[in-house]
Protein backbone atom coordinates (compact mmCIF):
# COMPACT_ATOMS: atom_id res chain seq x y z
CA UNK A 1 0.00 0.00 0.00
CA UNK A 2 1.65 3.72 -1.05
CA UNK A 3 1.75 5.46 2.04
CA UNK A 4 1.32 8.54 -0.46
CA UNK A 5 -2.44 7.83 -1.39
CA UNK A 6 -3.22 8.25 2.24
CA UNK A 7 -4.04 11.33 3.97
CA UNK A 8 -4.99 12.70 7.07
CA UNK A 9 -4.34 10.87 10.20
CA UNK A 10 -3.24 7.25 9.83
CA UNK A 11 -2.17 4.44 11.64
CA UNK A 12 -0.07 1.83 10.16
CA UNK A 13 -0.63 -2.05 10.32
CA UNK A 14 0.88 -4.94 9.29
CA UNK A 15 -1.72 -8.18 7.45
CA UNK A 16 -0.73 -11.49 7.37
CA UNK A 17 -2.42 -13.31 5.02
CA UNK A 18 -3.48 -16.97 4.96
CA UNK A 19 -0.73 -18.09 2.68
CA UNK A 20 1.97 -16.17 5.26
CA UNK A 21 2.63 -13.18 3.00
CA UNK A 22 2.61 -10.24 4.39
CA UNK A 23 1.25 -6.17 3.56
CA UNK A 24 2.08 -2.52 5.38
CA UNK A 25 -1.58 -0.96 5.28
CA UNK A 26 -2.52 2.92 6.19
CA UNK A 27 -5.88 3.25 7.76
CA UNK A 28 -7.41 6.53 8.27
CA UNK A 29 -10.73 6.39 10.22
CA UNK A 30 -12.74 7.85 7.55
CA UNK A 31 -15.60 5.77 6.26
CA UNK A 32 -17.51 6.06 2.85
CA UNK A 33 -21.16 5.70 2.65
CA UNK A 34 -21.79 3.13 0.79
CA UNK A 35 -24.00 4.09 -1.99
CA UNK A 36 -28.44 3.31 -1.41
CA UNK A 37 -29.65 1.05 -4.59
CA UNK A 38 -26.08 -0.37 -5.53
CA UNK A 39 -24.53 -4.09 -5.61
CA UNK A 40 -21.13 -3.74 -5.49
CA UNK A 41 -20.38 -7.42 -7.76
CA UNK A 42 -16.72 -9.23 -8.39
CA UNK A 43 -15.47 -12.47 -8.99
CA UNK A 44 -12.53 -14.35 -8.85
CA UNK A 45 -10.21 -17.38 -9.31
CA UNK A 46 -9.96 -20.21 -7.12
CA UNK A 47 -7.10 -18.55 -5.80
CA UNK A 48 -8.89 -15.82 -4.97
CA UNK A 49 -7.30 -13.52 -7.34
CA UNK A 50 -10.04 -10.88 -9.16
CA UNK A 51 -11.19 -11.46 -12.63
CA UNK A 52 -14.22 -9.41 -12.74
CA UNK A 53 -15.76 -6.32 -11.11
CA UNK A 54 -18.65 -4.06 -11.90
CA UNK A 55 -18.34 0.13 -11.89
CA UNK A 56 -19.40 -0.27 -8.10
CA UNK A 57 -16.72 -2.12 -6.49
CA UNK A 58 -14.25 0.00 -8.44
CA UNK A 59 -15.57 3.43 -7.09
CA UNK A 60 -15.86 1.98 -3.52
CA UNK A 61 -12.13 1.01 -3.88
CA UNK A 62 -10.98 3.79 -4.68
CA UNK A 63 -8.49 1.82 -7.04
CA UNK A 64 -9.05 2.02 -11.20
CA UNK A 65 -10.34 -1.11 -12.91
CA UNK A 66 -6.88 -1.54 -14.13
CA UNK A 67 -4.93 -1.99 -10.86
CA UNK A 68 -7.68 -3.96 -9.28
CA UNK A 69 -7.93 -7.33 -12.05
CA UNK A 70 -5.62 -9.61 -11.13
CA UNK A 71 -4.93 -8.78 -7.66
CA UNK A 72 -5.87 -10.84 -4.64
CA UNK A 73 -9.23 -9.84 -3.27
CA UNK A 74 -7.36 -9.62 -0.06
CA UNK A 75 -6.21 -6.01 -1.61
CA UNK A 76 -9.74 -5.05 0.69
CA UNK A 77 -8.99 -6.62 3.70
CA UNK A 78 -9.10 -4.08 6.46
CA UNK A 79 -7.16 -4.33 9.55
CA UNK A 80 -10.48 -4.38 12.07
CA UNK A 81 -11.37 -7.65 10.23
CA UNK A 82 -10.68 -11.04 12.33
CA UNK A 83 -8.23 -13.19 10.04
CA UNK A 84 -10.92 -16.34 11.59
CA UNK A 85 -13.90 -14.10 9.77
CA UNK A 86 -11.76 -14.79 6.33
CA UNK A 87 -10.81 -18.77 7.25
CA UNK A 88 -14.67 -19.11 7.23
CA UNK A 89 -15.49 -17.68 4.37
CA UNK A 90 -12.86 -19.37 2.56
CA UNK A 91 -13.42 -23.19 4.36
CA UNK A 92 -17.62 -22.47 3.60
CA UNK A 93 -17.20 -21.76 -0.44
CA UNK A 94 -14.18 -23.90 -0.67
CA UNK A 95 -16.76 -26.68 0.39
CA UNK A 96 -19.44 -25.22 -2.27
CA UNK A 97 -21.61 -23.38 0.21
CA UNK A 98 -22.36 -20.04 0.09
CA UNK A 99 -21.03 -17.75 2.83
CA UNK A 100 -22.79 -13.82 3.96
CA UNK A 101 -21.53 -11.87 6.55
CA UNK A 102 -20.49 -7.99 7.40
CA UNK A 103 -17.43 -6.89 6.41
CA UNK A 104 -15.46 -3.84 6.85
CA UNK A 105 -13.39 -3.20 3.46
CA UNK A 106 -10.15 -1.45 2.76
CA UNK A 107 -10.39 1.59 0.63
CA UNK A 108 -7.13 2.59 -1.40
CA UNK A 109 -7.08 6.08 0.02
CA UNK A 110 -7.08 4.20 3.83
CA UNK A 111 -10.27 4.75 4.67
CA UNK A 112 -13.45 1.86 4.70
CA UNK A 113 -16.89 1.40 3.84
CA UNK A 114 -19.28 -1.59 5.40
CA UNK A 115 -21.32 -4.28 3.58
CA UNK A 116 -22.94 -7.30 3.76
CA UNK A 117 -21.57 -9.84 1.41
CA UNK A 118 -22.50 -13.36 0.15
CA UNK A 119 -20.09 -15.27 -2.06
CA UNK A 120 -21.11 -17.92 -3.68
CA UNK A 121 -18.62 -20.70 -5.89
CA UNK A 122 -19.18 -20.64 -9.52
CA UNK A 123 -19.99 -24.68 -9.96
CA UNK A 124 -19.72 -25.41 -13.55
CA UNK A 125 -20.14 -29.04 -14.60
CA UNK A 126 -19.92 -30.08 -10.82
CA UNK A 127 -16.39 -28.12 -10.57
CA UNK A 128 -15.89 -24.82 -8.58
CA UNK A 129 -13.90 -22.35 -11.21
CA UNK A 130 -14.33 -19.38 -9.09
CA UNK A 131 -15.96 -17.42 -6.59
CA UNK A 132 -18.55 -14.10 -6.87
CA UNK A 133 -19.22 -12.02 -4.57
CA UNK A 134 -21.88 -9.67 -4.08
CA UNK A 135 -22.45 -6.91 -1.68
CA UNK A 136 -25.11 -4.61 -0.54
CA UNK A 137 -25.91 -2.07 2.21
CA UNK A 138 -25.86 -3.17 5.80
CA UNK A 139 -27.94 -1.47 7.98
CA UNK A 140 -26.30 0.39 11.04
CA UNK A 141 -27.69 -1.55 13.72
CA UNK A 142 -25.88 -5.01 11.84
CA UNK A 143 -22.68 -2.60 11.22
CA UNK A 144 -22.32 -1.98 14.66
CA UNK A 145 -23.22 -5.76 15.90
CA UNK A 146 -20.34 -6.38 13.88
CA UNK A 147 -17.81 -4.11 14.93
CA UNK A 148 -18.02 -5.14 18.73
CA UNK A 149 -18.50 -9.06 17.39
CA UNK A 150 -14.92 -8.70 15.59
CA UNK A 151 -13.10 -6.62 18.30
CA UNK A 152 -13.93 -9.47 20.67
CA UNK A 153 -12.09 -11.68 17.53
CA UNK A 154 -9.39 -9.33 17.32
CA UNK B 1 -46.22 -31.62 -31.94
CA UNK B 2 -47.53 -27.66 -30.88
CA UNK B 3 -44.84 -26.06 -28.86
CA UNK B 4 -46.00 -23.27 -26.06
CA UNK B 5 -44.27 -19.80 -25.84
CA UNK B 6 -45.17 -17.40 -22.75
CA UNK B 7 -43.79 -14.37 -21.51
CA UNK B 8 -43.19 -12.95 -18.11
CA UNK B 9 -46.00 -11.62 -16.62
CA UNK B 10 -44.14 -8.28 -15.98
CA UNK B 11 -44.87 -6.62 -19.24
CA UNK B 12 -47.48 -3.72 -19.92
CA UNK B 13 -51.16 -4.91 -20.77
CA UNK B 14 -50.93 -3.23 -24.38
CA UNK B 15 -48.48 -5.09 -25.56
CA UNK B 16 -50.34 -8.17 -25.39
CA UNK B 17 -51.37 -7.87 -28.81
CA UNK B 18 -47.91 -7.23 -29.72
CA UNK B 19 -46.84 -10.58 -28.26
CA UNK B 20 -49.02 -12.56 -30.37
CA UNK B 21 -47.82 -10.31 -33.35
CA UNK B 22 -44.12 -11.68 -32.01
CA UNK B 23 -45.44 -15.57 -31.88
CA UNK B 24 -47.22 -15.03 -35.76
CA UNK B 25 -43.65 -13.98 -37.20
CA UNK B 26 -41.74 -16.93 -34.95
CA UNK B 27 -43.78 -19.38 -36.38
CA UNK B 28 -43.78 -18.35 -39.99
CA UNK B 29 -39.88 -17.88 -39.39
CA UNK B 30 -39.06 -21.35 -37.84
CA UNK B 31 -42.19 -23.45 -39.42
CA UNK B 32 -42.90 -24.41 -36.08
CA UNK B 33 -46.65 -24.58 -34.52
CA UNK B 34 -46.31 -22.61 -31.82
CA UNK B 35 -48.96 -21.77 -28.87
CA UNK B 36 -48.91 -18.38 -26.81
CA UNK B 37 -50.09 -18.73 -23.58
CA UNK B 38 -49.88 -15.62 -21.49
CA UNK B 39 -51.06 -15.85 -17.59
CA UNK B 40 -52.16 -13.59 -15.28
CA UNK B 41 -49.41 -13.91 -12.74
CA UNK B 42 -46.32 -15.20 -11.90
CA UNK B 43 -48.01 -17.79 -9.83
CA UNK B 44 -49.84 -19.64 -12.48
CA UNK B 45 -47.16 -19.19 -14.80
CA UNK B 46 -44.61 -20.68 -12.54
CA UNK B 47 -47.69 -23.86 -12.02
CA UNK B 48 -47.68 -23.94 -15.99
CA UNK B 49 -43.66 -24.19 -15.75
CA UNK B 50 -44.09 -27.35 -13.04
CA UNK B 51 -46.30 -29.06 -15.54
CA UNK B 52 -44.22 -28.67 -18.33
CA UNK B 53 -46.37 -27.09 -20.02
CA UNK B 54 -43.83 -24.14 -21.63
CA UNK B 55 -41.23 -24.45 -24.41
CA UNK B 56 -40.12 -21.59 -24.97
CA UNK B 57 -40.23 -18.19 -22.34
CA UNK B 58 -39.19 -14.66 -22.06
CA UNK B 59 -38.39 -14.69 -18.83
CA UNK B 60 -37.69 -12.61 -15.75
CA UNK B 61 -34.22 -13.53 -14.24
CA UNK B 62 -35.45 -14.83 -11.52
CA UNK B 63 -37.73 -17.39 -13.06
CA UNK B 64 -34.58 -17.87 -15.44
CA UNK B 65 -32.65 -18.80 -12.91
CA UNK B 66 -34.96 -22.05 -12.22
CA UNK B 67 -35.47 -22.64 -15.54
CA UNK B 68 -31.74 -23.34 -16.63
CA UNK B 69 -31.01 -24.70 -13.19
CA UNK B 70 -33.65 -26.65 -12.43
CA UNK B 71 -35.52 -27.71 -15.55
CA UNK B 72 -32.79 -27.52 -18.45
CA UNK B 73 -33.80 -24.50 -20.02
CA UNK B 74 -30.93 -22.73 -22.34
CA UNK B 75 -30.69 -19.15 -22.74
CA UNK B 76 -30.39 -17.98 -26.39
CA UNK B 77 -30.98 -14.17 -26.26
CA UNK B 78 -31.68 -10.74 -23.98
CA UNK B 79 -32.74 -7.71 -25.43
CA UNK B 80 -30.64 -4.85 -25.72
CA UNK B 81 -30.56 -1.83 -23.65
CA UNK B 82 -31.29 -1.73 -20.15
CA UNK B 83 -30.95 -3.85 -17.23
CA UNK B 84 -33.91 -4.89 -14.88
CA UNK B 85 -33.68 -2.12 -12.03
CA UNK B 86 -36.95 -1.65 -9.73
CA UNK B 87 -37.68 1.25 -6.94
CA UNK B 88 -39.34 2.11 -4.17
CA UNK B 89 -41.85 4.99 -4.27
CA UNK B 90 -44.06 6.55 -1.65
CA UNK B 91 -46.91 9.08 -1.91
CA UNK B 92 -45.37 12.50 -2.78
CA UNK B 93 -46.96 14.70 0.33
CA UNK B 94 -46.87 11.27 2.78
CA UNK B 95 -45.05 10.82 5.72
CA UNK B 96 -42.36 8.81 4.39
CA UNK B 97 -39.93 10.93 2.29
CA UNK B 98 -37.19 9.13 2.35
CA UNK B 99 -35.84 5.18 3.46
CA UNK B 100 -34.37 6.41 7.24
CA UNK B 101 -37.66 7.69 8.03
CA UNK B 102 -39.51 3.99 7.41
CA UNK B 103 -40.25 2.37 10.85
CA UNK B 104 -41.16 -0.94 11.74
CA UNK B 105 -45.09 -1.78 10.63
CA UNK B 106 -44.33 -0.41 7.40
CA UNK B 107 -47.01 -0.70 4.99
CA UNK B 108 -45.92 -1.73 1.51
CA UNK B 109 -47.59 -3.33 -1.46
CA UNK B 110 -46.65 -4.77 -3.84
CA UNK B 111 -47.27 -7.30 -6.65
CA UNK B 112 -46.06 -10.83 -6.96
CA UNK B 113 -43.09 -10.32 -9.36
CA UNK B 114 -40.59 -12.02 -7.76
CA UNK B 115 -37.35 -10.34 -9.14
CA UNK B 116 -38.78 -6.84 -8.34
CA UNK B 117 -40.19 -8.03 -4.62
CA UNK B 118 -36.72 -9.58 -3.97
CA UNK B 119 -34.64 -6.51 -5.15
CA UNK B 120 -37.24 -4.21 -2.89
CA UNK B 121 -36.54 -6.31 -0.15
CA UNK B 122 -33.07 -5.90 -0.03
CA UNK B 123 -33.14 -2.28 -0.58
CA UNK B 124 -34.96 -2.34 2.64
CA UNK B 125 -32.15 -3.99 4.50
CA UNK B 126 -30.21 -0.70 5.70
CA UNK B 127 -33.65 0.42 7.06
CA UNK B 128 -34.18 -2.75 8.98
CA UNK B 129 -37.67 -3.89 7.55
CA UNK B 130 -38.26 -7.03 6.51
CA UNK B 131 -40.93 -9.55 6.16
CA UNK B 132 -41.55 -9.84 9.85
CA UNK B 133 -41.82 -6.17 10.89
CA UNK B 134 -43.41 -5.29 7.81
CA UNK B 135 -46.84 -5.16 6.63
CA UNK B 136 -47.35 -6.74 2.77
CA UNK B 137 -50.43 -6.23 0.47
CA UNK B 138 -49.96 -8.25 -2.50
CA UNK B 139 -52.18 -6.69 -5.34
CA UNK B 140 -52.37 -8.23 -8.93
CA UNK B 141 -50.97 -5.07 -10.87
CA UNK B 142 -48.47 -2.34 -10.58
CA UNK B 143 -51.01 0.01 -11.33
CA UNK B 144 -53.14 -1.26 -8.35
CA UNK B 145 -49.68 -0.77 -6.37
CA UNK B 146 -49.50 2.73 -7.47
CA UNK B 147 -52.95 3.19 -6.52
CA UNK B 148 -52.57 1.72 -2.89
CA UNK B 149 -49.81 3.84 -2.00
CA UNK B 150 -51.54 7.17 -3.49
CA UNK B 151 -54.56 6.64 -1.38
CA UNK B 152 -52.34 6.26 1.64
CA UNK B 153 -53.29 2.63 2.31
CA UNK B 154 -49.86 1.33 1.89
CA UNK B 155 -46.77 3.61 2.78
CA UNK B 156 -44.15 2.57 0.24
CA UNK B 157 -44.95 0.57 -3.09
CA UNK B 158 -42.92 -1.52 -5.19
CA UNK B 159 -42.40 -1.47 -8.93
CA UNK B 160 -40.23 -1.95 -11.45
CA UNK B 161 -38.78 1.07 -13.48
CA UNK B 162 -40.41 0.42 -16.27
CA UNK B 163 -44.15 0.18 -14.81
CA UNK B 164 -43.34 3.46 -13.04
CA UNK B 165 -42.38 5.39 -16.22
CA UNK B 166 -45.71 3.88 -17.87
CA UNK B 167 -47.55 5.58 -15.24
CA UNK B 168 -49.65 8.90 -16.17
CA UNK B 169 -47.38 12.04 -15.59
CA UNK B 170 -50.35 13.33 -13.11
CA UNK B 171 -50.11 9.82 -11.10
CA UNK B 172 -45.96 10.06 -11.26
CA UNK B 173 -46.64 13.72 -9.75
CA UNK B 174 -48.27 12.58 -6.91
CA UNK B 175 -45.42 10.34 -5.90
CA UNK B 176 -42.31 10.51 -5.02
CA UNK B 177 -39.18 8.04 -5.54
CA UNK B 178 -37.52 6.88 -2.00
CA UNK B 179 -34.68 4.94 -4.00
CA UNK B 180 -33.76 3.21 -7.21
CA UNK B 181 -31.59 -0.09 -7.65
CA UNK B 182 -28.39 0.23 -9.66
CA UNK B 183 -28.12 -3.45 -9.97
CA UNK B 184 -26.56 -3.07 -13.51
CA UNK B 185 -26.33 -6.97 -13.71
CA UNK B 186 -30.07 -8.88 -14.05
CA UNK B 187 -31.91 -8.77 -16.93
CA UNK B 188 -35.26 -11.05 -18.89
CA UNK B 189 -33.60 -13.48 -20.90
CA UNK B 190 -35.60 -15.76 -23.64
CA UNK B 191 -34.78 -19.26 -23.02
CA UNK B 192 -35.99 -22.26 -24.93
CA UNK B 193 -36.57 -25.54 -23.20
CA UNK B 194 -35.38 -29.53 -23.90
CA UNK B 195 -37.52 -29.79 -26.79
CA UNK B 196 -36.35 -27.47 -28.65
CA UNK B 197 -32.42 -27.21 -27.93
CA UNK B 198 -31.84 -29.21 -30.98
CA UNK B 199 -33.08 -25.98 -32.70
CA UNK B 200 -31.39 -23.61 -30.08
CA UNK B 201 -28.77 -22.17 -32.01
CA UNK B 202 -30.85 -21.75 -35.16
CA UNK B 203 -33.25 -19.78 -33.04
CA UNK B 204 -30.31 -17.80 -31.54
CA UNK B 205 -29.25 -17.08 -35.27
CA UNK B 206 -32.77 -15.99 -36.49
CA UNK B 207 -33.45 -13.40 -33.27
CA UNK B 208 -30.47 -11.73 -33.07
CA UNK B 209 -31.03 -11.01 -36.81
CA UNK B 210 -34.47 -9.68 -36.44
CA UNK B 211 -33.85 -6.26 -36.77
CA UNK B 212 -31.83 -6.55 -40.00
CA UNK B 213 -35.88 -6.72 -41.56
CA UNK B 214 -38.08 -3.75 -41.65
CA UNK B 215 -40.59 -6.21 -40.22
CA UNK B 216 -38.89 -7.81 -37.07
CA UNK B 217 -37.66 -4.24 -36.05
CA UNK B 218 -41.31 -3.05 -36.34
CA UNK B 219 -42.27 -5.92 -34.12
CA UNK B 220 -39.37 -5.57 -31.76
CA UNK B 221 -40.28 -1.81 -31.66
CA UNK B 222 -43.58 -2.26 -30.64
CA UNK B 223 -42.36 -4.46 -27.67
CA UNK B 224 -40.51 -1.95 -26.46
CA UNK B 225 -36.88 -3.68 -27.68
CA UNK B 226 -34.18 -2.19 -30.63
CA UNK B 227 -32.82 -6.09 -31.12
CA UNK B 228 -32.10 -9.29 -29.34
CA UNK B 229 -28.50 -10.11 -28.32
CA UNK B 230 -27.25 -13.32 -28.04
CA UNK B 231 -26.27 -14.80 -24.49
CA UNK B 232 -23.33 -17.10 -24.24
CA UNK B 233 -23.83 -19.35 -21.44
CA UNK B 234 -21.14 -18.20 -19.08
CA UNK B 235 -22.92 -14.76 -19.06
CA UNK B 236 -26.42 -16.93 -17.71
CA UNK B 237 -25.03 -18.38 -15.31
CA UNK B 238 -22.91 -15.91 -13.93
CA UNK B 239 -26.39 -13.53 -13.80
CA UNK B 240 -27.88 -17.18 -11.65
CA UNK B 241 -24.75 -17.24 -9.60
CA UNK B 242 -25.58 -13.18 -8.67
CA UNK B 243 -28.98 -13.76 -8.12
CA UNK B 244 -28.82 -17.16 -5.89
CA UNK B 245 -26.96 -14.13 -3.45
CA UNK B 246 -29.73 -12.13 -3.42
CA UNK B 247 -32.50 -14.78 -2.80
CA UNK B 248 -30.79 -16.38 0.49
Amino acid sequence: MDPAQVSGKTSEHVLTYADGSRRRVFVTLVETPYPHGKLIVSRTDTLGNITQCNPSFVEMSGYTEAEIIGQPHCILRHPDMPAAAFRDLWDTVKAGRQWNGYVKNLRKDGGHYWVYATVVPNIRDGQIVGFTSVRREPSREKVIAAEVQYRSLS
Amino acid sequence: MTFNLTVSPSFPNERISDWYIFNTWLQRALGLPIHLELYDSFGAQRAAIGEGKVDMIYANPFDASLLVREKGFRAVVQPEGQPDEMLIIAAAEGPSSAMTALRPGTRLACSDDPCVNTVGRILLEPANLDAGNTIEHRRETYIQVAREVLRGEADIGFLPVDAFNALSSIVRRDLQVLVTSQLHVIRHVFLVGPALHERANEITALLASMHETEKGRGILEALGARRWQAVQREDVEFMIDIISTLTQ
